[in-house]
This record gives structure tokens, sequence and C-alpha cells, in this order.
């Protein structure tokens, strides 16, 4: 057995590892640190696949940004864990049921003869997988990539407008468009009246 | 040299957990979404081991798009959660029965 076998059987042994203790633990932060934990591990697999630059990405977006989220929600929930963990025992046959005919199925499906393809020449070490995905992605993708954006930009106003609260009507803010269209003689008031005297003379 | 169907399985088998995920904690909605979002990681797996052994970039292009749209799908679900809390106080999916779907 290589090195390389070592390191992928390795690698997947803790990805596996990491996903049957995250749908197992009790405490969802657990749960959250483990997924953690296989999303590195898949990340390694994929610089073992020459897919360096999605590898990088996996841990800056899914680790750096979207696990933090999780990690936010729920410590912010105040969850009883027990009443959460009702029926977990009850729906264990079931569910181990399933996943074994799943996973049955797919090791079967996936042990074909035609899934055999040889692994190709590894590229030269020169070769930057980041071009050339962004050569792709700017080119025959571009539009696709468009979208994505535009995909993302929904996604952040509609998480916005969901969670956004009012403020209570005591609090003293500024009204931008009250602002601009204010004009001088609202704010200035001429008062036109006789010139008094101070007394005396 | 490590096959094709050994990568494949490896994709096959997080599957299969994160299928057994949802059936043992479909109380807790939070569980449930991480739970979608290793499904979505045991579906980019394959899409990559077959664009390197096919030498075809097309997969890891569409991984990319899949990460884009995991990531708003998270970013909405948890909005969602959190509402959910402020108003029933609760995330037990077995309470939330007002539909009556």
């Amino acid at each position: 057995m290589g090195f390389e076998q070592i390191i992928f059987y390795l690698l997947s042994a803790v990805l596996l590892a990491s996903a049957v203790s995250m749908v197992t633990v009790r405490n969802p932060v657990y749960a959250a640190l483990f997924l953690i934990l296989a999303f590195f591990n898949s990340a390694a697999l994929w610089v073992m696949l020459e897919a360096e630059f999605l590898g990088v990405v996996l841990i800056l977006v899914y680790v750096g940004a979207v696990m933090v989220l999780f990690l936010f929600v729920i410590m912010m929930l105040d969850i009883n864990i027990d009443v959460m963990r009702e029926g977990f025992i009850k729906y264990l046959p079931v569910g181990l049921l399933v996943a074994v005919v799943v996973a049955a199925e797919m090791v079967m499906v996936l042990t074909n003869k035609s899934l055999h393809i040889p692994k190709p020449t590894p590229q030269p070490a020169d070769y930057n997988n980041t071009e050339v995905l962004g050569e792709q992605l700017y080119t025959y993708y571009v539009y696709p990539f468009e979208i994505a954006a535009v995909i993302l930009l929904v996604a952040i106003i509609a998480a916005i407008t969901l969670t956004h609260r009012k403020r209570p009507p005591s609090t003293k803010s500024q009204n931008p468009s009250d602002q601009v269209k204010v004009k001088s003689t609202d704010r200035v008031r001429i008062v036109k009246m006789k010139s008094e005297s101070t007394g005396g003379d | 040299m490590i096959p094709l169907s050994h990568f494949l399985i490896v994709g096959g088998l997080l599957f299969a957990i994160s299928i057994a995920g949802i059936f043992l904690n479909r109380k807790n909605v939070l569980i449930i979404l991480m739970c979608i979002e290793l499904m979505l990681l045991a579906v980019n797996i394959n899409f990559i081991s077959f664009s390197h052994y096919l030498q075809d970039m097309a997969g890891q292009v569409f991984v990319f798009f899949i990460l884009t749209v995991a990531a708003a799908e998270a970013a909405i679900g948890l909005a969602i959660l959190v509402v959910l809390f402020r108003n029933r106080g609760t995330i037990n999916v077995e309470e939330l029965d007002e539909m009556k779907g």
C-alpha cells in the first residue's frame, strides 16, 4: 500500500467517523464542531484530487463563514437538548435501515466495472488549478457566475429583512430623505416687528 | 493507485450517514440543516472525483456553484430559524404544525 493510499484511507476514515459523530452526538455545539472536522478532511481529499482552489474555498467559506454562522445561531437560541433528543431511540432502527439500504445500493452500483477509470497522469508542477478554473468561470460560465452573484445578493437581503427588528419609537434616528427635502423656510422663521427702545430716555 | 470507485463510495457513505442523521434528529431543525450541508458535501465529492478522473473542469465549476447556493441556503435557513424561535420560542419540528399540512 503506497503513501497516497494510506493518506486517502486515513482521511476518509476520519471524515466518515466525524460524520457519524455529528449525527449521534447530544450537544448541537459538538455536532457543529464535528461537521467542521468533516469539512477539513474533505478539503484535504479535494486537494488530493487536484482541486486545490475548491479545497481552500471549502475551508474559507464553510468553516470560516457558514459554520461560524451555525455556531452563532446554536449559542443564541436557548434549546432544551433533552426534549430535542426525544425519539432518537425510537427512530434509530428505521434510520439505520434506510441508511444501510442506501449505502448498500450505492456501493453495489459504484463498484461496477465501468467505473474503473484509470487514474490520469498527475499534472506538471507548474499547473495552476486556480488559473484553469478562473479561465473556465470567466469565459464559458460567465453568465451562471453572474447569476450566482445575484443569488448571494438575494440571500443577503432576505436574511437581513427576515431577522431585522423594528426599533422602538423612543430611539432617535436620522431620516435622510427628510433631511434632503428640507427647505430654508422650514428652518428659519423671519419675524417682522417694530424696533423696541431699551427704556430710559 | 486509488480507483475512482473508492472516492465515490466515500461520497455515497457520507450521503447515507446524513440521511440517517435526518431520521435520528428529526426534532431538531438545526441538526437537520447541518445534515443537508453534509449531503451537499457528499455530492461535491462525487463531482470533484469525476472531474479529476475524466479530466473535465466542468465538474469543479459545478461544485463552485453548489457551494454558492449552499451558502445562500444556509444563511436564509438560519434566518428563518431565528425568526421562528423568536415567534414560537421553540425549534421543535413536532410543534411547528401551524399550517396543518
